[in-house]
């Protein structure tokens, strides 16, 4: 391009200038790209789930238990394929600082149901075997460098004690929507340990249609309405759902944080590129006497207001793309499969360009419209 | 047919209620390949004149051609392709861009054109090879003389071969020895390269440069002196 060497030297007049306003687009749309990705990671959470897989908690939350032996009696319901079951255990290890989420689940229906984990036949074999074996997401071998084999002690909170566990399988999720840093135990362990109270958390169900999920959820529910323990049946997808409402209208807070920084930014960068076409008055007028046009210089204020917002762009979004995927951020657990989607990618270009424009725009139309003679008169 | 045609040119200012009439039925023939000094007080109307016939103002009422082409009925469009094509102005405080070198402010009017990078570099090896700075290339204006900053814009305004190079007052922030290098300069565009130039200044040993010398008092030409037949 012949301007490019008009254009590479106005941006380096101010190299300070142009480098923070740089930097302040490039955080803007990484900040924009991260909340907004929060808020596809929730969603994408609340999507997961087979469509034949059911979930049964207790009626009044999911927070209360249900009788072990619920099992058998789900297992006779017509449809159903598979009934496993699963308790919040809340273990801690070391100082506790960095939260993994712990379950005490009956292993080998457990992995039947949930073909989305991974794991290799020798060490899924060895987990089964061993009542105080634990098996445990790929993260954690990074997070604290445990091996197979390994005996790991953690605190329970719920249930009091040092409960020590030897690791026997890693599990790596084929879906991203699943956490790859939690730890799992037999509940045979834990019911032992406790008293043989018999109590689960949650039952995950495996049904033979999707289109008979509805009626066997009322057929399960109906059955247990009467009984100390009702429950609570849905769907995997709308149980998973239900965490996601739990974070109350975040999406509206992200966006609303995310337009908020975007403007203060456009209000930024509009101020620097009318500083520095206002600066630049005497030489656009020279531009003018040699025979620049009006539309020519606008285009080229306007390209230096998109060099700016487009560097920016490519390093803000770049950055938030290559980095919480080099880190494989998942906010401690919290946000499984936390990545920066494509989609958010283009939403942030197309921001870039609405901040190009209104930046640019007023300082490009003040070049265009330059009165020249005036604009000489008070320089010469 | 004289290059500059002016005829029966008006031209008022309005500033505040005050209307101040800078020419009144003003007409001037400026030939091709003249060497024109145009003098006078300030406020004299010297400065509208020149840029009257840049295109860079209207005239009130009356007629600006240069060239066969009627400036004064340009749109502003026009007149910015018109004013790459035949017009090279030189201003008093030389007006380069501090943001690049010698080479890139001379560089600036071939954008405008369709030549390649080849023959862009060319020609300003050229353009600063006749001022005398082909040795200064690569210098920013801030490693430059006043002298040879003026010689760089002169090099600009000559670059895209104008039929007219137009100067408002060139020597008025040099010292007596730039003053001279860069009169001789504008002697030899004319003589050499057979430029038509038209200078505005205040300086008498710069008028006398000159071949023809026009005085300008309240928008009216007082005296006209021929100094080469």
């Amino acid at each position: 391009m012949k301007f490019w060497t008009l254009l590479r030297a106005n941006l380096g007049r101010h190299k300070r200038r142009t480098f923070l306003t740089i930097t302040s687009v490039a955080l803007a749309l990484f900040l924009f790209a991260s909340l907004r990705s929060v808020i596809t990671t929730i969603g994408a959470a609340a999507q997961f789930g087979s469509a034949r897989r059911l979930v049964t908690t207790n009626s009044t939350g999911f927070i209360l238990p249900l009788p072990v032996a619920y099992a058998n009696r789900l297992e006779a319901v017509p449809g159903m394929e598979k009934v496993t079951w699963a308790n919040w255990f809340g273990g801690q290890y070391g100082d506790g600082k960095r939260f993994f989420a712990t379950f005490a689940v009956d292993a080998k229906s457990y992995l039947d149901i949930y073909p989305e984990m991974s794991v290799p036949a020798d060490q899924k074999e060895a987990f089964l075997r061993d009542k105080g074996g634990a098996l445990i997401g790929a993260r954690l071998v990074d997070l604290f460098g445990w091996k197979v084999g390994q005996n790991v002690t953690l605190r329970g909170t719920i249930f009091p004690g040092d409960w020590i566990f030897t690791i026997r399988g890693v599990y790596t999720p084929t879906d991203p929507s699943i956490n790859d840093d939690a730890l799992m135990f037999h509940y045979d362990y834990l019911d032992e340990r406790t008293g043989h109270k018999g109590n689960v958390g949650w039952y995950i169900l495996e049904i033979d249609k999707p289109d008979n999920a509805a009626q066997i959820a009322k057929t399960i529910d109906d059955q247990f309405k009467s009984s100390p323990y009702p429950t609570k049946t849905g769907t995997e997808q709308a149980f998973n759902a239900s965490f996601a409402t739990m974070w109350g209208n975040i999406g509206l807070l992200m966006n609303t944080i995310g337009l908020a920084v975007v403007f203060a930014i456009l209000l930024v960068t509009a101020n620097a590129m009318m500083m520095s076409a206002r600066e630049r008055t005497r030489e656009l007028a020279v531009l003018k006497t040699i025979g620049y046009s009006d539309r020519l210089l606008f285009g080229l204020v306007l390209a230096e207001a998109g060099l700016i917002t487009i560097t920016g762009a490519i390093l803000g979004l770049g950055a938030a793309k290559l980095l919480y995927r080099a880190t494989n951020f998942n906010a401690a657990g919290f946000l499984p499969g936390f990545d920066v989607s494509w989609a958010t990618i283009a939403t942030g270009g197309v921001i870039a360009m609405v901040l190009m424009l209104a930046s640019g725009i007023v300082p490009a139309m003040q070049a265009a419209r330059l009165p020249v003679v005036a604009a000489l008169r008070n320089v010469e | 047919m004289a290059l500059v045609e002016i005829r029966d040119v008006y031209k008022s200012f309005t500033r505040g209620a005050e209307k101040i009439d800078v020419f009144a039925g003003l007409t001037l023939d400026v030939e091709q390949g003249n060497f024109t000094a145009l003098m006078g007080p300030s406020g004299s109307g010297k400065s509208t004149l020149l840029n009257l016939i840049a295109g860079l103002d209207k005239p009130t009422s009356g007629t600006v051609r240069v060239n066969g082409s009627e400036v004064s009925a340009m749109t502003p469009t026009q007149l910015a392709g018109w004013r790459s094509e035949n017009v090279g102005f030189v201003f008093q405080s030389f007006n380069l861009l501090p943001v690049l070198t010698a080479f890139q402010n001379v560089e600036l009017p071939l954008l405008l054109t369709r030549l390649s990078k080849k023959d862009r570099d060319e020609r300003i090896k050229i353009a600063l090879g006749v001022v005398g700075l082909d040795d200064r290339m690569d210098h920013y204006p801030r490693q430059l003389s006043g002298g040879q900053e003026q010689r760089v814009a002169i090099a600009r305004a000559i670059v895209a071969d104008p039929t007219l190079v137009l100067l408002d007052e060139p020597t008025g922030q040099l010292d007596a020895k730039s003053s001279q290098e860069v009169l001789s300069l504008l002697a030899r565009l004319n003589d050499e390269f057979g430029k038509t130039i038209l200078i505005v200044t205040h300086d008498p040993a710069a008028a006398k440069r000159a071949k023809r010398q026009l005085h300008l008092e309240k928008g009216t030409f007082v005296e006209q002196a021929e100094l080469v037949p």
